[in-house]
């Protein structure tokens, strides 16, 4: 239990996802306009990751290993997740139809998230069991929720502010980023 | 006649359209890698080495690849040759794999490469779309190394590993060289282009947009074509293309 807490705060806060491991970069900086968006574009993230993350792992651990091609898991790896978010859309249209009325517009975008694979790819790489996977991979995903609704709360308040003429635009959205992430650097004697 | 088509791939992916200063795209590894310059050239390289060779493998292939599954292809193909690229620099080159890290694997969801596999290669022959490669993959390695320059520099006071500035009249602000420096040295980086834009926009010779996820539009990303969630600000969304 203690490991599991030790995980999920390690990678919510202290080694957040795209302040710190520069994940999920692009959802970050192009779907952060405005809350209700970006909330949108989170939870999604949490529902693909929390998924392919257990998926990943069932895969890695029953197939790949008792056959050795563990070297083949980038390959694998981006396929299922790639197929998962399909199929996880088609599932909510037809069975879920609330649930894909506010997430559905994401989920295709999500495949390129990077943020997924990362995911993926740690769990493998720190030999995480199926249960610390599906941990890791949530509080990751939370991670990203944080920073991104919280840029977008920022957004929102910059859209008020007298920027500079060359900083309008995305780059006044970094120095953003940048004052978030020394914000975040604040976790970082936690563990 | 032909050597001009050769010359001007290269020279469009250096300049008309830099991945990293004119188009903005590949921002994650952009961030993540570039701490030093070492750092920026190994990833600027081993991203060239798989866009040459996707680009390669996907022009010989392109009339055979089916349309509606060519996505799943493409990314089949960069997938086995970021393997590829990662098992050669573990075994030669492992301190620069050991620094790199997890962003070898994620060459593989790299924008610039299934960019350039869906609006070059797999519309072009052979050669050219391999000096393409060439264009983009020097391009992309030289902006790394531009912004590795300015954050080693400013972090450490080094460049390449060698004391540049002298450390007893130099303080290296170490934040540069931390995950916020990343985001601050990007920010002037488009701060700067946002007043070159306007010069060239001025002088007559508008600069290319930039494509990526940056611009908040998706019409450059190699996966516009498999993605339904264009202008991803739209909350309504379009359902099922």
């Amino acid at each position: 239990m203690k490991t599991l807490l030790l995980i999920a705060v390690a990678s919510a806060v202290v080694n957040n996802v795209v302040l710190s491991q520069f994940l999920g970069i692009c959802p970050f900086l192009g779907v952060s306009k405005n809350t209700k968006t970006a909330a949108g574009m989170g939870g999604a993230v949490i529902f693909v990751i929390g998924i392919s993350s257990f998926v990943t792992s069932l895969i890695y651990n029953f197939i790949m290993v008792p056959l050795h091609i563990e070297y083949l898991q980038t390959i694998i790896f981006i396929l299922v997740i790639a197929a998962l978010v399909q199929f996880v859309e088609m599932f909510l249209k037809k069975k879920v139809p609330p649930l894909y009325q506010s997430l559905g517009v994401y989920l295709p975008l999500i495949t390129t998230n990077c943020a997924v694979l990362g995911v993926a790819l740690t769990n493998v790489t720190k030999s995480y069991t199926i249960l610390e996977s599906v941990v890791n991979g949530l509080a990751t995903a939370v991670g990203f929720f944080i920073a991104i609704v919280l840029m977008a709360g920022l957004r929102e308040k910059v859209e008020d502010n007298d920027v500079p003429q060359t900083f309008q635009g995305t780059a006044i959205v970094l120095v953003t980023a940048c004052l978030m992430s020394i914000a975040f650097m604040g976790f970082s004697g936690m563990i | 006649m032909k050597e001009n088509v050769y010359l001007e791939r290269l020279k469009n992916g250096l300049i008309t359209e830099n991945p990293t200063f004119v188009l903005m795209l590949g921002m994650c590894p952009t961030l993540a890698v570039t701490t030093s310059v070492i750092n920026g050239i190994g990833m600027g390289l081993s991203t060239t080495v798989v866009l040459v060779c996707a680009n390669l493998l996907i022009s010989l292939f392109r009339k055979v690849i089916p349309d509606g599954v060519r996505m799943p292809a493409f990314i089949v193909i960069v997938a086995s040759l970021v393997t590829v690229v990662q098992f050669l620099m573990q075994a030669y080159l492992n301190s620069l794999y050991g620094a790199l890290g997890l962003y070898i694997p994620l060459i593989v969801v790299n924008c610039i490469i299934l960019g350039r596999a869906e609006s070059y290669a797999s519309k072009n022959p052979v050669l050219p779309s391999i000096f393409d490669g060439i264009g983009m993959g020097l391009g992309f390695t030289f902006g790394l190394c531009c912004l590795g320059a300015v954050r080693e520099l400013l972090g450490s006071g080094q460049l390449c590993g060698f004391q540049v500035l002298s450390l007893s009249w130099f303080t290296p602000i170490t934040i540069f060289i931390m995950a916020p420096g990343a985001f601050l040295v990007l920010a002037f980086l488009v701060a700067i282009m946002n007043v070159i834009r306007k010069k060239a926009a001025a002088a007559g010779k508008p600069l290319h947009e930039p494509v990526g996820c940056m611009s908040g539009d998706c019409a450059g990303c190699g996966f516009a074509a498999s993605c339904t969630g264009k202008s991803s600000d739209k909350t309504e969304g379009k359902g099922e293309a």
